[in-house]
């Protein structure tokens, strides 16, 4: 479980989060969702550390993350894992390697154990026998799944997934979510998605939180979305066409 | 002031929680060969020319009949071992490791592969510049001491071809009134231009933001940052050692 409080960001004095709080569960996706700009990839980097919040606290579990000693947010950080919107796996590496990076650098696995867990991660995200080719021979779907291989490679407890699916076609896009939905529920762990894509939503989104503006407009369940009650919202959900002949 | 100050965080964190001792020791052994091995043909290139430039150049200038012709292996001699291989070497050593330290990192910052690395609790900048400062160290006196031998071979080649001064002659001003301090006074130049490449490259491309473009322009201003530098330690240390 991650509870965040009262989260704050500004950048150059204009204000991007504005008291975001909130408690996302383990087992089932949590999604952050919203428009371009309204401060998602913002709120999911202060969650993991990558931008220190003006205010706020970040709890994993029972530990507190914002002030923590360096010990331990390396301590936390080493059960985390995320998917960055690019895949930003290590171009040059191998598929392989690109995996086995943090059983190389975090454990004192043996190898032939770390090759087992890495042939076991690839088989898991449909990628088995593509140990061997660089980043750049295959497709964007491909390395968003190399990178969710990476991200729970080291049995991380925590899952983080930016724009899982920006840049890829809708069936590969649901592949991704599918995947994101299985590994959540089968390790029981606690995912964080952050996306704008409404197929996703309406997919994967068991519990969802729109930002609007830098502040938290609505939370709820994909069922709820269609009777939110908030306009920016409803704007937001039915801005498509095909969203708004369902409604 | 802002930037220096960030500078020297940054120095900071390449010496705090680091990873294991057997992480590093695959990493600097590889930017060795990267820093090292790939650099020697161009080092070895210019020291070649720069000596034998040095002789033809010292003789073309030494007219007075009163002056003997072993000068100018002693010339060749000193510049070489005090300014040429250490000092133009360095600036080479700058345009061509220091743009490629700068572009590397900055490549990985704009697609997110240092994000990564934090994400995963490891101390991004110990793990990535630790290795190229190392590197960096163990190799540019390497190269120094290679350049310095090639070029005054290279003097040495372009003094018979030219005929301006005998293989013997040129072998006794080579090893005339040699002080062993201007190789001390070497050594120290190259370390410290060696630290001065691989944190000011290392820095401009670990903080770099943007895209593309940006990776080129922290490219750029790493080489030229990186050659103030090592003229301004230049000028220092020579203040400094040869009084």
């Amino acid at each position: 479980m991650i509870k965040i409080e009262n989260i704050h960001k500004s950048f150059q004095g204009k204000p991007i989060l504005s008291g975001i709080s909130g408690v996302f569960g383990q087992g089932k996706p949590n999604l952050i969702i919203g428009a371009s700009g309204t401060g998602k990839s913002v709120l999911l980097k202060c969650i993991v550390g990558l931008i220190t919040p003006d205010e706020g606290r970040i709890y994993y579990g029972d530990k507190e993350f914002t002030n923590a000693s360096r010990d331990t947010k390396t301590e936390i950080r080493r059960d985390i894992g995320m998917l960055f919107q690019g895949g930003a796996l290590f171009d040059s590496k191998t598929v392989e390697q690109n995996v086995m990076f943090p059983l190389d650098v975090l454990t004192k696995m043996p190898l032939a154990e770390k090759i087992d867990r890495v042939n076991f991660c690839l088989e898991r995200v449909g990628l088995k026998g593509q140990n061997k080719k660089m980043p750049s021979e295959i497709s964007g779907g491909m390395q968003k799944r190399v990178g969710i291989a990476r991200a729970i490679v080291n049995n991380s407890r925590f899952l983080f997934c930016d724009e899982p699916n920006s840049g890829l076609d809708p069936q590969t896009s649901i592949l991704i979510d599918d995947l994101i939905l299985e590994i959540t529920e089968e390790y029981n762990i606690t995912t964080l998605v952050v996306t704008h894509d409404m197929n996703s939503v309406l997919g994967i989104g068991s519990r969802i939180m729109f930002l609007y503006q830098g502040l938290k407009s609505w939370e709820g369940t994909k069922d709820e979305i269609t009777d939110s009650g908030v306009k920016e919202f409803d704007d937001f959900v039915f801005a498509n066409k095909v969203m708004q002949r369902l409604r | 002031m802002e930037a220096l100050g960030k500078y020297f965080i940054f120095l900071g964190k390449l010496f705090v929680n680091r990873e294991s001792f057997a992480t590093y020791a695959k990493l600097v052994i590889d930017e060795c060969m990267a820093i090292g091995i790939n650099s020697i043909f161009l080092v070895s290139l210019v020291s070649f020319f720069m000596g034998a430039v040095t002789t033809i150049q010292t003789a073309y200038n030494l007219v007075s009949p009163l002056i003997p012709d072993y000068v100018i292996s002693l010339v060749v001699r000193d510049m070489t071992i005090l300014e040429l291989a250490p000092t133009i070497i360095g600036v080479i050593y700058a345009g061509k490791v220091g743009s490629s330290m700068a572009s590397g990192l900055g490549t990985m910052r704009i697609s997110e592969q240092i994000d990564a690395l934090e994400v995963m609790g490891i101390n991004s900048t110990s793990y990535l510049v630790l290795p190229k400062l190392l590197g960096s160290i163990f190799m540019y006196p390497l190269l120094v001491i290679l350049a310095g031998l090639l070029s005054i071979m290279g003097g040495y080649l372009a003094g018979q071809l030219t005929e301006v001064i005998t293989p013997t002659e040129y072998i006794y001003g080579i090893r005339f009134e040699f002080n062993p301090y201007m190789v001390t006074f070497a050594m120290i130049k190259s370390f410290v231009f060696a630290f001065l490449v691989a944190t000011i490259s290392s820095f401009k491309g670990y903080y770099t933001t943007g895209g593309a473009v940006e990776v080129g322009k922290a490219s750029t201003a790493a080489v030229t940052q990186s050659v103030i530098a090592i003229l301004t330690a230049d000028y220092l240390l020579a203040q400094l050692l040869l009084k």
